[in-house]
C-alpha cells in the first residue's frame, strides 16, 4: 500500500468518525426529545418541546463544573469523556441508514458487545471516583445491573452468530454479513419463533443497557438522588447526558441491524440518487419504532424495580427466554423440525 | 459570562424541605401533574443539588436543618437562584416564636424570590420560577 492510499484511508476514517459523532449526538438528542414528548402525551400532559434536550445540553455546558473535595479529580473528569467516546466508537461499527459501517472486521458483533460495556464501566468508575456514598451505592448497583443483562444479551448474540455460521460459514460475527443477510430468511417456522423470542429479549435488554425505567435503579433519583451521577455537574454531566443519548441510538441501531436490516429502496426497486434518501428515512422510522417499544412504552407502563428484582428478571425469565430461543433455532437446523416458510 | 437563551428554557429545580408541614410540598408536586405540567417549560425536579439551577425551599428553617441548607446551597454550581415557597420560609409564619426556629430562610442564605401563601397555589409557584429567570437575566446584565 502506498503512502497516499494509507493517508486516504486514515482521512476517510477521521472524517467518517466526525460525521458519525455529529450524527449520533444529534439523532440521540432528537430521539430523547421525541421520547419525552411521547411519554408526556401518554400521561395526558403537553410535554416539553422536542428541542428540549438541546436546550438542556447547552445549559449544562454553560454551568459551572464542580469537582467535589473527596473526589479523585483525574478519574472523575476522565469518566464522562470515556463514556461518550466509547458510545461513539460503538456507533462506528454499526450500519447506519442503509450504509455499510465505517469500521468493520470479522468479529464486529463481539467487539460491539465489549464496547457496549465501556460506557457503563466509565459511569461506575466515575461514581466510585466522586467519593459520595450515594454515588458508591449507584455504582455498585450499576455493576450488578451489568452482570444481570450481559447473560441474556450474550446468549442472544451467540445464537444469531451460530445460525449465521450454519448458513454462510464465513464471518458469522461480522455485522456486514448480518446486514446483507437478514436472519429471518435463514430459518423455518420453529426458528422463526426462536428469533421472535430473541428479539423480545433484546428489546428488554435495551432499557437495562441504557439505565431506563424499570431498570434505572443505579440512577434512581427519588431514592439515591441520581446515584452514579449525584456529584456530577456542568460539563461532565452534559457529557454523560450525551453518552446516554448516543447509547440509545447504538442499542436501537443494533436491533435494527440484526433484526430489521431491510432497505426500502431494494424492496420498492428505487434506484439512483433517491435510494440513499429513502433508506435513511426508512432507517429513522425503524429506529423510532424500536426506541418507542423498547424505551418509551416500557417507561410509561411500569415502575422502577428493586435491584434484586432486576437481577431476577434478567437471570431467570429473560435468560430462559433466550435459551428457549436458542433451542428452537437449534431444532430448526435439524431436518426433523425444519418446516420451511418458502422464502 | 452571557447566559444563552437555552438557560431559561431549561431550569432544573432541587427541592429541599426545611421543616415544612408538607402543605407547600404537595403544591409543588401539583405543579408537576398533568394539569399544570411544568415540564413543558423545561422545568424539571432533580435529585441532587449538583444538577440544579434553582433551589426551592419550603418551611421555616429548624435548628437541625441550618447546616444542611447551607451545604445544599454551596453544592449548587453557578449560576443559581433561590426560591422560598410559602409563608413559613419567608417570615416564619405561625411558628415565628418557636424556640426551635433559626429561619426564616433569608437569614441563612440569600433568597431571590419569595412566593407567599399558606400554601401558595401551583400557579404562584410557577410564577416564582419565572421570576427566578428574571433574576438570572439581571445577573447576566450585571456581568
Ligand atoms: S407555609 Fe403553610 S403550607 Fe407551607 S409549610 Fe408553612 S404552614 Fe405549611
Amino acid at each position: 500500500m502506498s503512502l497516499v492510499e494509507t493517508m486516504e484511508i486514515v482521512l476517510w476514517a477521521i472524517l467518517g468518525t466526525i460525521g458519525v459523532a455529529v450524527f449520533g449526538i444529534f439523532v440521540g438528542l432528537l430521539y430523547k426529545g421525541i421520547d419525552r414528548k411521547l411519554v408526556a402525551h401518554m400521561q395526558a400532559r403537553y410535554g416539553p418541546p422536542i428541542r428540549q434536550p438541546f436546550w438542556d445540553m447547552v445549559k449544562l455546558f454553560v454551568k459551572e463544573t464542580v469537582v467535589p473535595e473527596h473526589a479523585t479529580p483525574w478519574l472523575f473528569n476522565l469518566a464522562p469523556i470515556i463514556a461518550l467516546a466509547a458510545s461513539i466508537a460503538t456507533l462506528l461499527y454499526l450500519p447506519i441508514g442503509g450504509f455499510q459501517p465505517i469500521l468493520s472486521g470479522e468479529g464486529d458483533l463481539i467487539l460491539v458487545l465489549y464496547l457496549l460495556i465501556i460506557p457503563s464501566l466509565a459511569m461506575v468508575i466515575g461514581g466510585f471516583a466522586s467519593g459520595s456514598p450515594y454515588a458508591t451505592v449507584g455504582a455498585q448497583r450499576e455493576m450488578v445491573l451489568m452482570m444481570s443483562y450481559e447473560f441474556p444479551l450474550a446468549i442472544t448474540i451467540i445464537t444469531i452468530a451460530w445460525q449465521l455460521k450454519n448458513t454462510f460459514a464465513d464471518h458469522p460475527f461480522s455485522l456486514a454479513t448480518i446486514f446483507s443477510q437478514p436472519v429471518w430468511g435463514t430459518v423455518g417456522i420453529v426458528g422463526l419463533l426462536g428469533f421472535i423470542l430473541l428479539l423480545l429479549v433484546l428489546l428488554l435488554v435495551t432499557p437495562g443497557e441504557i439505565s431506563k425505567m424499570p431498570f434505572d435503579a443505579p440512577e434512581a433519583e427519588t431514592e439515591i438522588a441520581g446515584g452514579l451521577l449525584v456529584e456530577y455537574s456542568g460539563r461532565n454531566l452534559g457529557l454523560f447526558y450525551l453518552a446516554d443519548a448516543v447509547k440509545t441510538v447504538v442499542m436501537g441501531s443494533l436491533i435494527v441491524a440484526i433484526f430489521f436490516p431491510y432497505n426500502l429502496s431494494t424492496i420498492l426497486g428505487i434506484g439512483g440518487i433517491m435510494a440513499p434518501v429513502v433508506d435513511v428515512v426508512f432507517y429513522f422510522i425503524k429506529l423510532l419504532l424500536v426506541i418507542l417499544f423498547a424505551v418509551s412504552l416500557v417507561r410509561v407502563a411500569v415502575a422502577r424495580l428493586k435491584i434484586d428484582q432486576i437481577v431476577y428478571t434478567y437471570w431467570i425469565p429473560l435468560t430462559l427466554m433466550s435459551l428457549i430461543g436458542l433451542l428452537l433455532i437449534m431444532f430448526d437446523s435439524t431436518s426433523l423440525f425444519h418446516i420451511s416458510l418458502g422464502w | 459570562m452571557v447566559l444563552p437563551k437555552s438557560f431559561k428554557r431549561s431550569l432544573w429545580v432541587f427541592h429541599i424541605n426545611t421543616g415544612s408541614c408538607n402543605g407547600c410540598d404537595i403544591e409543588i408536586i401539583a405543579a408537576l401533574t398533568p394539569r399544570y405540567d411544568v415540564e413543558r417549560f423545561g422545568i424539571k425536579l432533580v435529585g441532587s443539588p449538583r444538577h440544579a439551577d434553582v433551589l426551592l425551599i419550603t418551611g421555616p428553617v429548624t435548628r437541625q436543618m441550618v447546616e444542611k441548607v447551607k451545604t445544599a446551597y454551596q453544592q449548587m454550581p453557578e449560576p443559581k437562584a433561590v426560591i422560598v415557597v410559602g409563608n413559613c420560609g419567608s417570615t416564619g409564619h405561625t411558628f415565628h416564636t418557636s424556640y426551635n426556629l433559626v429561619g426564616p430562610v433569608d437569614t441563612i442564605i440569600p433568597v431571590d424570590v419569595y412566593v407567599p401563601g399558606c400554601p401558595p397555589r401551583p400557579e404562584a409557584i410557577i410564577d416564582g420560577v419565572v421570576k427566578a429567570w428574571l433574576k438570572l437575566e439581571t445577573l447576566e446584565a450585571k456581568r
